[in-house]
């Protein structure tokens, strides 16, 4: 590797043969990794695969149990954050770590004081901060509250926070996760500015695109394995995603064409609100037919989970109709979702573990979230014998692992919760599937199996409305493409012949091709 | 069989946890009620009387402070269970439990005081509060310059209207144009507890003129005491004598001697020969209820208001002036 | 990041609970000690005050009855994450139905007064926590805060009641006339030699049937698995249609109900006529017992007992060590709920450690499972 040839003193970071076990699970094996000073450095690699291992080492959150960590060179013993921070290693991690009714100046502030007085120090930070923002277009009102401002600016902050720190390394926890597509894109474009002045970044995610998109090099890992480490220009998504699993995946959907058949979902003028009573959607009609897949695209934040949360009866709807086989759904009320389920509408939600799942219960109990007041599982007493053998066999069916119904929900992993969903939304063989955000945090292997069965039930007959912030997926899976903005839908498109420009400008709100073109 | 072994296993237990405990058999036993052993009033005198007994006769005996109302049979079977005898509570509140407790005990004697429960093992003691209330008012209306003259009871109930009754029919006979103002601190035990609510009324009287109020509140009307010395104005105790609380502004105490009867009935009941069930009732002559006369209040007495309460007590003993018991008909005639 | 890992089960529900106690009697000790009385006389006081005999086991017992109530009540609130802090008012209002059936009834048989005093408890004490259940579901009003005012509206509308409408012209205190016969629960001492003279009755049995109805409801029924969606993750529920408003006041209400028992024990079995405060605070002791016996029906019947004794031990000491005044018995006891109820993490953390060294194997296990829950 041309790398390995480099001058020892252009290394930043250097880690070698670390191990980490706990207990029986060996998280870390032998792990090398050198990063460039001055590059951006990707590392891919499943869930599980030892990522976050291997960069809570670094940070000095755990320990390793043998291996050498070199810094600019010198053998470092990393015991806790605060000396990660003082050899120049910053972290910002996926969860911000802000004060919600702090201003930005004093998160900043926040555990590096001067003294026991505030001003001195909040003095000195403005005019740091101030010439770091210049520094790095790093733009962010010193004084705004941290809770009015954006997501994509709170993540700014948290750059702040490690720069202001003396960060000379900075590593990033899957940053675009809770990002916007042109967010995603600023934030690229800040460390493109980092890596131009020097610094050096090490890139978490599980997005190839990004990969490809914005790093030097990138590490993939494996089941606590270090696979490969790959110039990013001489790599392609395919090599990587295999790299990733260990065996050939197909990343494009292959799907037929549709045969859409009668309107099994319609949407007439729905208006609804927020939790504060913001209009969130605005007069939206449109219609699902069956065997079709409708897409709804657009940046996050934009109505989509207020509408599908309308749909599926988990939300009061303000005005406007919702039919259902051509017969009008009453969904108001807290128990709005039991009639929609009723009418023959199943909903894989767009958070799993904050709606689709009792991550507390145990997997056979999650499996009748929603039905569990069928018939088929007994009058007021639940007849748990039928519940837990319907789940097992549905286990069998989706390929859940590990197969045991008895096992807490929140100690499956993402890929196998959605599963547990899907199955429980599938197997009733549902009129209308609406499906929000379906591959959000799920291995790539699984990504591959999930999109599977959504076309499978399409061909099946089903009306399908899909809604997610993944571009690429509603591009292959859709067959039809609606574009959200604002509460509305601004446009359609169709997925064969539109653009990612054109969508993007859709998203951005302007209204349609014609006046993009 | 193998029931009747678990019954005598137990049974057993019962005789061991005697020992354990090492109680006495046959030491009488004193229950206070909710206001407390140290009230400065009606349990503290049933304290001292316990004390006068022991310091007498020289013998032991154990006594019990509730907790809460719900207690009551659980401390009189506990006590008649290890062989307590006799057993004697102040209050009116131990009516029922111990009409349900009484006849599980028949050889145990138990004597109450405040209140009548007719079982063949009781003694019944009751004070004649309304003569007592009587003389002290009487005394209050000589001793007043407003002619308003104020009440603070303890918890509303008939047997505190009692010594309202006969503190209003007293004044009355000396000063026809006295002004009485009436309050109670409360309507639950916790009236007995409550000397802030008493303070504030004996205040409030003060604000209607009132130059002298009367406690009859038990632990509350320490309130009272402290409100009228604080203002310089005269309180009047109760039960217990508690003139020197407050030397020089207490004038007096209607002393209803719970200390004599819990004494006497601490000698008496002990044994069956001189225990005397059925009603007792204690008043002016027999010395059982009274006004107090000590170095701490002799100054504020004059020798001719003396010879007049002592006059009226003398007509009472008599019968020549007859005192209304409210509690016979609930009723007051002034 | 947390590497400490659960603890498990039998360190949870018997180890953790046994240093809690035992802590409890040490600091209470301190507290004899400083009296000046021997605290092992003390100990041997409570432990024999509550077990020495059919006398103070039956007492024990008639204590276990009540906490058993207001423990199930806080558990059954509890999953579905509804804290019902009400338990005081709640039984002591259920009273009014018990006393206003007995006293009608009391001239036929308790088989008929049983029966509708016990439906009488239970609507009277599930309707003092419906209101505050209604105003959470449809107004947002925190049971936490409610249910503690109804506790003082419940003491008010007590007094009143006893005062003006219960108490009869010739009784001084505020409290009804004490039922016939027929008004009175049988007590077990009538069948059972030992338990003579101790107020442990029939509603026992009531508290044996409901630990068992509790459990069935919880864990075997539609209705449970609603409840415990609803108080794990409101928004779940939301989306498996369930009625949260609904949920949160039938489950409010059967709370109510279950404290509203106590109200069986104590006026128609022990009291036999309708007192002020019978309750007793046993509604705040379910907390306790609800706590130390982590809402499981098993855990709180067990946690009840040890209560009960607990509570009848602590009154021996008042009959055995001298000087040992009313305030500081309640002292002991306040001690020995803080540490088993309030504090009952206390030990948890060091315990955790200190097993993690005892068992490397379990130790690889946990670690294991604490990391991919993070990564997940």
């Amino acid at each position: 590797m041309a790398a390995a040839s480099a001058p020892a003193d252009s290394w930043a970071i250097e880690l070698e043969k670390i191990n980490k076990r706990f207990g029986a699970v060996h998280a870390n094996k032998d792990i090398d990794l050198k990063v460039r000073r001055g590059t951006i450095h990707g590392i891919v690699g499943e869930n599980g695969a030892g990522k976050s291992t291997l960069m809570s080492i670094l940070y000095g959150f755990y320990t390793a149990d043998s291996g050498t960590i070199r810094v600019n060179g010198e053998v470092a013993h990393i015991t806790d954050s605060r000396h990660a921070l003082a050899l120049g290693i910053g972290m910002v991690h996926q969860h911000f770590m802000l004060v919600d009714n702090f201003s930005v100046l004093e998160n900043v502030v926040l555990g590096a004081e001067d003294s026991g007085f505030i001003k001195p120090s909040l003095d000195r930070a403005r005019r740091e901060l101030d010439q770091l923002e210049r520094e790095y277009e790093l733009e962010v009102d010193p004084d705004a509250i941290i809770e009015d401002i954006s997501v994509g600016q709170q993540q700014r902050v948290e750059i702040l926070k490690a720069l202001y720190r003396g960060a000379e390394t900075l590593i990033l926890d899957e940053p675009t996760g809770v990002l916007t597509p042109k967010e995603a894109d600023d934030l690229f474009r800040v460390l493109e500015t980092l890596r131009a002045q020097g610094k050096t970044v090490i890139l978490i995610t599980h997005k190839l695109r990004e990969i490809m998109a914005i790093t030097d090099y990138v590490s993939v890992m494996r089941q606590g394995e270090m696979v490969d480490t790959l110039k990013t220009s001489e790599t392609n998504p395919e090599q990587l995603a295999e790299l990733m699993v260990g065996r050939r995946v197909l990343l494009r959907v292959e799907k037929g064409p549709a045969n859409p058949g009668k309107t099994l979902l319609e949407v007439q003028n729905l208006t609804v609100a927020d939790d504060m009573g913001v209009v969130r959607v605005k007069d939206v009609s449109f219609s699902v037919r069956a065997g079709e897949i409708v897409g709804i695209a657009g940046v996050s934040g934009n109505g989509q989970s207020e509408l599908l949360e309308a749909i599926t009866g988990m939300r009061d709807q303000k005005s406007g109709k919702v039919l259902l086989n051509g017969n009008e759904m009453h969904l108001r009320g807290d128990d709005g979702a039991a009639r929609a389920r009723a009418g023959g509408l199943a909903h894989v939600p767009e958070d799993r573990q904050r709606m689709g799942l009792v991550t507390q219960f145990a997997e056979w109990e999650n499996s009748i979230l929603g039905y569990h007041n069928s018939p088929e599982y007994g009058g007021a007493l639940l007849d748990i014998a039928a519940v837990k053998k319907q789940a097992a066999e549905r286990i069998a069916t989706f390929d859940v692992r590990p197969a045991n119904i008895n096992l807490k929900s929140s100690l499956f992993s993402g890929g196998n919760q959605q599963k547990i969903v899907l199955a429980r939304e599938m197997e009733r063989n549902p009129d209308v599937l609406v499906v929000g955000q379906p591959t959000r945090g799920v291995d790539i292997g699984a990504i591959e199996f999930i999109h599977n069965q959504i076309i499978k039930m399409r061909d099946a007959g089903k009306a399908i409305l899909l809604v997610s912030v993944e571009l690429d997926e509603i591009r292959s899976l859709a067959d039809r493409i609606l574009v959200m903005f604002d509460g509305t839908i601004v446009g359609e498109a169709d997925p064969a012949t539109a653009t990612e420009g054109e969508l993007g400008l859709m998203m951005a709100g302007i209204a349609n091709k014609e006046a993009a073109e | 069989m193998k029931f009747s072994t678990l019954t005598k296993a137990i049974a057993g237990g019962v005789a061991l946890s005697a020992v354990l405990t090492g109680a006495a058999l046959a030491d009488p036993a004193v229950i206070y009620d909710l206001g407390g052993k140290f009230d400065k009033s009606f349990n503290e005198a049933a304290f001292n009387g316990a004390e006068a007994w022991k310091a007498e006769t020289g013998g032991n005996y154990m006594d019990l402070e509730l907790q809460n109302d719900a207690q009551r049979e659980q401390a009189l079977r506990r006590f008649a269970g290890q062989g307590a005898n006799p057993i004697v509570m102040a209050g009116f509140m131990w009516t029922a439990a111990l009409e349900a407790v009484a006849p599980e005990f028949p050889d145990t004697n138990f004597v109450v005081i405040d209140t009548v429960v007719d079982q063949p093992n009781v003694q019944s003691i009751l004070f004649d509060e309304h003569t007592g209330s009587f003389l002290v008012g009487a005394l209050a209306a000589l001793k007043s310059e407003s002619g308003t003259l104020g009440f603070v009871g303890g918890m509303d109930v008939p047997l505190i209207h009692k010594f309202y009754c006969g503190y209003a029919q007293g004044a009355k006979a000396v000063n026809a144009d006295a002004t009485l103002i009436e309050s109670y601190t409360g309507t639950t035990p916790a009236a007995w507890n409550d000397p802030v609510t008493a303070g504030e009324l004996a205040k409030a009287a003060m604000d209607q003129g009132a130059d002298i109020v009367f406690a009859a509140a038990g632990g509350s009307g320490l309130g009272v005491l402290q409100a009228m010395a604080d203002a310089g104005e005269y309180s009047i105790g109760v039960d217990s004598n508690q003139n020197y609380l407050h030397p020089g502004s207490v004038l007096t105490s209607m002393l209803k001697r719970v200390d004599v009867a819990v004494q006497t009935a601490m000698t008496e009941a002990a044994d069956d020969a001189t225990f005397k069930p059925g009603l007792t009732v204690l008043g002016l002559a027999e010395e059982g209820v009274g006004y107090s006369v000590d170095e701490h209040n002799q100054d504020l007495i004059t020798d001719e208001m003396m010879a007049t309460v002592d006059d009226l007590k003398a007509k009472i003993i008599a019968g020549e002036i007859e005192v209304h018991d409210y509690t016979t008909d609930s009723t007051c005639p002034v | 990041m947390s590497a400490l890992r659960p603890l498990p089960r039998w360190a949870d529900v018997v180890l953790l609970p046994l240093l809690n106690l035992l802590l409890a009697f040490v600091v209470s000790g301190l507290v004899v000690l400083m009296i000046g009385q021997n605290p092992l006389v003390a100990m041997q006081a409570i432990v024999v005050g509550a077990f020495g005999n059919g006398f103070n086991i039956g007492y024990t017992l008639y204590y276990a009855t009540n906490f058993v109530f207001t423990g199930l009540a806080v558990a059954v609130a509890a999953h579905a994450g509804l804290f019902n802090i009400g338990g005081n008012g709640q039984a002591y209002i259920a009273g009014l139905g018990v006393a206003t059936v007995a006293l009608a009834l009391d001239q036929t048989h308790w088989l008929i007064v049983a029966p509708l005093a016990f439906l009488a408890a239970a609507f009277m004490g599930g309707l003092w926590a419906f209101i505050p259940g209604w105003l959470q579901a449809k107004r947002g009003s925190h049971v936490v805060i409610t249910t503690i005012m109804f506790n003082f509206i419940a003491s008010a509308i007590m007094v009143y009641m006893l005062n003006r409408v219960f108490k009869p012209a010739n009784i001084m205190g505020p409290e009804s006339r004490t039922f016939a016969e027929g008004g009175r629960l049988p007590k077990l001492g009538e069948f059972f030699g030992p338990f003579q003279h101790t107020p442990v009755n029939l509603s026992i049995f009531v508290a044996l049937v409901a630990l068992v109805a509790v459990y069935v409801l919880i864990w075997h029924t539609k209705f449970g698995y609603a409840l415990r969606t609803l108080g794990f993750n409101p928004t779940a529920s939301r989306y498996a249609g369930i009625s949260n408003s609904k949920t949160i006041m039938i489950t409010m209400t059967l709370s109510g109900a279950l404290a509203g028992m106590v109200a069986l024990n104590e006026v128609m079995g022990v009291q036999n006529r309708l007192v002020l405060d019978f309750v007793a605070d046993a509604g705040f002791v379910g907390i306790a017992v609800a706590l130390m016996g982590r809402n499981h029906p098993i855990g709180i019947g067990l946690a009840a007992l040890l209560f009960g004794a607990l509570y009848q031990g602590g009154n021996e000491l008042q009959y055995v060590v001298p000087g040992l005044t009313r305030e500081m018995v309640v002292i002991i006891q306040a001690l020995v709920i803080l540490f088993t109820g309030a504090m009952e993490g206390l030990f948890r953390p060091g315990l955790q450690r200190t097993l993690m060294l005892l068992s490397p194997e379990q130790k690889a296990e946990a670690v294991a499972r604490g990391t991919v829950k993070s990564e997940s």
